[in-house]
């Protein structure tokens, strides 16, 4: 029994002069044994209330070890010890009660404060909605016209091991939320399909995305810096691979990009209207579509589009995916409510999905010949 | 150990004899028993094939995080890993291990011939393992098992499930229904067949510990069963229970399924108390301190855990007023809790201590289960668990109170009880192997969650960033260490069941006190056929 108390003793001695690091997330330490401090007064605040925590648990754990192991060794058999005789006091009782229950309060007031801090999200400077679905994040600026999808940018070659794994294996995204530093800003957290959970560590909190509620968080950043973070809820197959990544900038530099994403989005939009008009050709259209495919579609359809059986169907031969075109638009349009098929009209832009129609009727096998076109999807959309 | 004085019971190894006559032979004689002794014997072996099998999941499961990428299995295989793996340790390893104890040992402590219900007993077993082939048999059936976490919180269970659902709620039913009958026997037992004398405040602490634990069964088993049912319905019959677009709520379903969920944890942790609280006096050959304490420090976490539930919620957007509530009455529960491990620590001051395998476990058990414990108190604080919740930290916690909580409990229980059942004494080189290889490998298993965890890890995931790699990889190795070592248990116990070893008295430890010494080793089929007078 000594064993164990020793390795847990450097363990845990080991485990208070940690050295504590307040760098950027991006500096991954290999043997991190303790929690981040973080980046804002909260996540401060989070780590102080951690540490007291620690101490009295390392403190009181310690007495009772103690206690114990000195009777193990002074008071053994074979060292010729004799039983004593009491086995009841009520006066110890009566202390070993209060005592715990007086260290308790000490612990309750401080973290109580914190938490009705942590809790008043109320008059932020910046408003962002973010709602989870499966393995996404999208980004909504209240305040602006700019939305977007954010998904992991790990290869699946780095996952399957035939590439070697980056820096920021598994945390890294393709468009990283972008967040002002030194103003309050207000995460609004919802969920298009199951329970997510929005948490970066470096700020302190992590919040449930439920579906059909709404909840909020908030967090004042003092430091530009990339942070990541992770879903934190099961999510379905790939809870894994659904990393966060903000990026906290001068305000100054903030107001500049946000200005600049409205140009680019309303651009994008009037793009769209104008490629109605066109048409694509069959080859540009397998281009596109396997390119969405494979980002959009893949994860549960699987590349080779022949689905995971009794969760996710097959395209490959599918009696929608060969004949019923209509009903096919219908789907990636609309979604398929009470399934995990979603609604792909905010998520992609007309052609796309006119591309990834045309794809999944062409790929594999499903050799139908049909091309469908941006203008299809647009009057299936307004219901025609 | 004393050498064997058996005056009074020449007459129990007579009736023995008598009886042995109707046991019918081989497998009739395990399918239609009604002795508490055989459906003891039939829990526990059941328990300990789930935790091999339970067990054999977490290998796997191990084998796919030991270093980055996914090279073993695929994602929603992984899901389906964790989630029966906790299934089966909670349902098919913990539970049938402490009501096989129950059946063994409530009837011999209290002087009753049997347990009360003895037709209801054998059912209540003999459903078990239809449970658990119907839901091992959904891992080998389209869309594969349930791989929405042990904690199957829709609407992942629901919309978003495989068929195989179906499959998991009835399972569900059947493991709930033979808990309640087991829960309702013993206390039908308890309260009506205790021998003349034996008052409430004589019981031993293990026979109150299960009294307690059953009726906490009884008020949650069926709250469990309908949340199952509403998944069920949620699931394939068009209701909203959980779903908000038809006027449900899905944080409605945790706050069903954990009021279920924390007095489940108790149940899983108050019959290792009782066992411990046998133990530790046994060993220090002293009166166990604060007798009356313990009954009261017991029934108090019982009321507190129906008051609790939420803690498990603090992420899930609860008002502030309710987080801060929950937070109180959760610190609260740790007052209780510490008063038993002081007792213990208490009885074992100045006691005449001795060492023997049974003891090590109590010991460890003391020991690693208060290092849960505490992380539980620094889990308890909401602003704090914002960052613990869902990482490796709450996976360490629950670990540490249930491997080296609940199940070092039941092993010390079998190394104390089993040389009374077999009349043997077990192989003490081997039960030491298995105790000195099983501790150091289950704190390599499960001290470095708390490390990735706090450096932010969540928990049920496939594959995980490079900086968690190498706690990761000493985190396997000590799982299969640890795997491992219950082989060494394995083959102690079937020496044992082979009737191999040294005979033993029938007070088998020198220190021991309780009515199950005073019956001869083995315990007879039949034993306190006649009441026996407690002084």
């Amino acid at each position: 029994m000594k064993r164990i108390l020793f390795k847990a003793g450097t363990m845990l001695t080991a485990l208070m002069t940690a050295p504590v690091f307040a760098e950027t997330s991006d500096h991954i330490e290999q043997y991190q044994l303790n929690m981040t401090k973080g980046v804002t007064d909260i996540s401060a605040g989070v780590y102080d209330m951690h540490m007291l925590m620690f101490i009295i648990c390392v403190v009181i754990g310690a007495g009772v070890f103690i206690a114990m192991f000195i009777s193990m060794y002074f008071h053994r058999k074979s060292r010729g010890a004799k039983p004593a005789n009491f086995h009841e006091s009520v006066k110890v009782e009566i202390a070993w009660t209060v005592i715990p229950f007086v260290i308790l309060v000490f612990m309750a007031v401080p973290a109580m404060n914190l938490l009705i801090d942590m809790e008043d999200a109320s008059e932020p400077d910046v408003s962002i909605l973010v709602t989870g679905s499966q393995w996404k994040w999208h980004y909504k600026y209240m305040d602006n016209d700019v939305e977007y999808y954010s998904k992991m940018a790990t290869q699946a070659e780095q996952i399957s091991g035939k590439l070697p794994k980056g820096e920021n294996y598994l945390l890294e995204v393709d468009r990283p939320l972008i967040i002002p530093t030194g103003q309050k800003v207000r995460f609004l957290i919802t969920s298009d399909d199951v329970i997510h959970s929005w948490w970066v560590p470096d700020f302190g909190f992590k919040q449930d995305a439920n579906p059909g509620f709404i909840n909020d968080a908030w967090t004042k950043v003092n430091e530009p810096g990339i942070y990541r973070g992770q879903c934190a809820e099961l999510c379905g197959k790939d809870h894994g691979f659904m990393p966060i990544v903000v990026i906290a900038k001068e305000p100054a530099e903030y107001d500049k990009w946000i200005a600049e994403q409205q140009a680019i989005q309303q651009k994008a939009k009037a793009e769209e209207q104008r490629l109605l008009a066109m048409n694509m050709t069959m080859d540009e259209a397998m281009d596109l579509g396997g390119k969405v495919y494979n980002a959009n579609c893949a994860a549960c359809h699987m590349p080779n589009g022949e689905g995971l059986p009794g969760v996710f169907p097959s395209l490959k031969g599918s009696q929608i995916a060969t004949t019923d075109q209509p009903k096919h638009i219908d789907i990636l349009v609309n979604g398929v409510t009470g399934t995990a098929m979603q609604a792909y009209a905010k998520q992609l832009t007309m052609s796309e999905i006119a591309a990834v129609v045309t794809y999944e009727r062409n790929a594999w096998g499903n050799d139908t010949g049909d091309l469908v076109q941006a203008k299809d999807i647009n009057s299936a959309m307004n219901g025609q | 150990m004393t050498a064997a004085t058996d005056t009074t019971h020449t007459n129990d190894h007579h009736d023995d004899e008598h009886h042995e006559h109707h046991i019918p032979p081989g497998i009739k004689r395990w399918l239609y028993t009604t002795n508490h002794k055989d459906i003891g014997t039939l829990y526990l072996w059941f328990a300990f094939i789930m935790f091999l099998t339970g067990g054999a999941m977490a290998m796997v499961i191990r084998a796919e995080l030991f270093q980055p990428g996914l090279q073993i299995i695929e994602p929603n295989f992984f899901n389906q890993m964790t989630t029966v793996h906790g299934l089966i340790m909670v349902f098919g390893a913990v539970m049938p291990a402490f009501t096989g104890l129950a059946n063994w040992l409530i009837p011999m402590m209290i002087g009753a011939p049997d347990m009360a219900l003895p037709r209801m007993n054998n059912w209540s077993f003999w459903i078990l393992p239809f449970a658990f082939l119907i839901l091992l048999s959904s891992l080998f059936m389209e869309g594969g098992g349930p791989a929405f976490g042990w904690t199957f919180y829709a609407p992942l269970s629901t919309t978003y499930s495989s068929d195989g659902t179906a499959l998991f709620v009835f399972a569900v039913h059947i493991m709930g229904a033979s808990s309640i009958m087991g829960a309702i026997n013993v206390i039908v037992t308890i309260f009506n067949m205790r021998a003349p004398g034996m008052t409430w405040m004589k019981m031993p602490l293990f026979v109150w510990t299960w009294l307690i634990t059953a009726f906490l069964l009884i008020a949650v088993m069926p709250v469990l069963a309908g949340a199952v049912t509403m998944v069920l319905t949620d699931k394939f019959f068009g209701t909203s229970f959980f779903d908000a677009a038809g006027g449900g709520d899905p944080v409605m379903f945790q706050h069903i399924f954990w009021f279920f969920g924390h007095p489940e944890v108790y149940i899983m942790i108050l019959p290792a108390f009782g066992i411990i609280s046998a133990i530790v006096p046994t060993f220090a050959r002293k009166r166990l301190f604060g007798y009356a304490s313990m009954v009261y420090a017991t029934a108090s976490i019982a009321l507190l855990s129906f008051i609790v539930w939420a803690h498990h919620m603090f992420t899930t957007g609860m008002p502030v007023a309710a987080e801060l509530f929950f937070m109180f009455a959760t610190m609260l529960i740790s007052v209780p809790t510490g008063v038993k491990i002081f007792n213990w620590v208490a009885t074992m001051w100045r006691g005449s201590m001795t060492f023997e395998v049974p003891m090590l476990f109590a010991i460890a058990f003391i020991v690693l289960f208060t290092i849960g414990g505490l992380s539980g108190l620094m889990l308890a604080i909401v602003p704090v668990d914002f960052q613990y919740h869902d990482t490796y930290f709450v996976v360490a916690h629950f670990h540490y109170v249930l491997v080296t909580g609940a199940i070092f409990s039941i092993m010390a229980a079998v190394y104390y009880w089993l040389p009374k059942w077999t009349g043997k004494m077990f192989h003490i080189g081997l039960a030491k192997w298995h105790f000195w290889c099983s501790l150091v490998s289950v704190n390599v298993l499960f001290f470095p969650m708390h490390f990735v965890g706090l450096a932010g890890m969540p928990r049920r995931i496939p594959d995980y960033a490079l900086q968690f790699a190498d706690f990761n990889k000493w985190i396997s190795i000590g799982g299969f260490a640890f795997g491992l070592s219950q082989f060494i248990f394995l083959a102690l116990l079937i020496k044992a069941c082979k009737k191999q070893g040294e005979p033993v008295s029938s007070q088998v430890w020198e220190g021991a006190e309780g009515l199950e010494w005073e019956i001869p080793s083995p315990a007879p089929y039949h034993s306190f056929e006649t009441p026996p007078v407690i002084k």
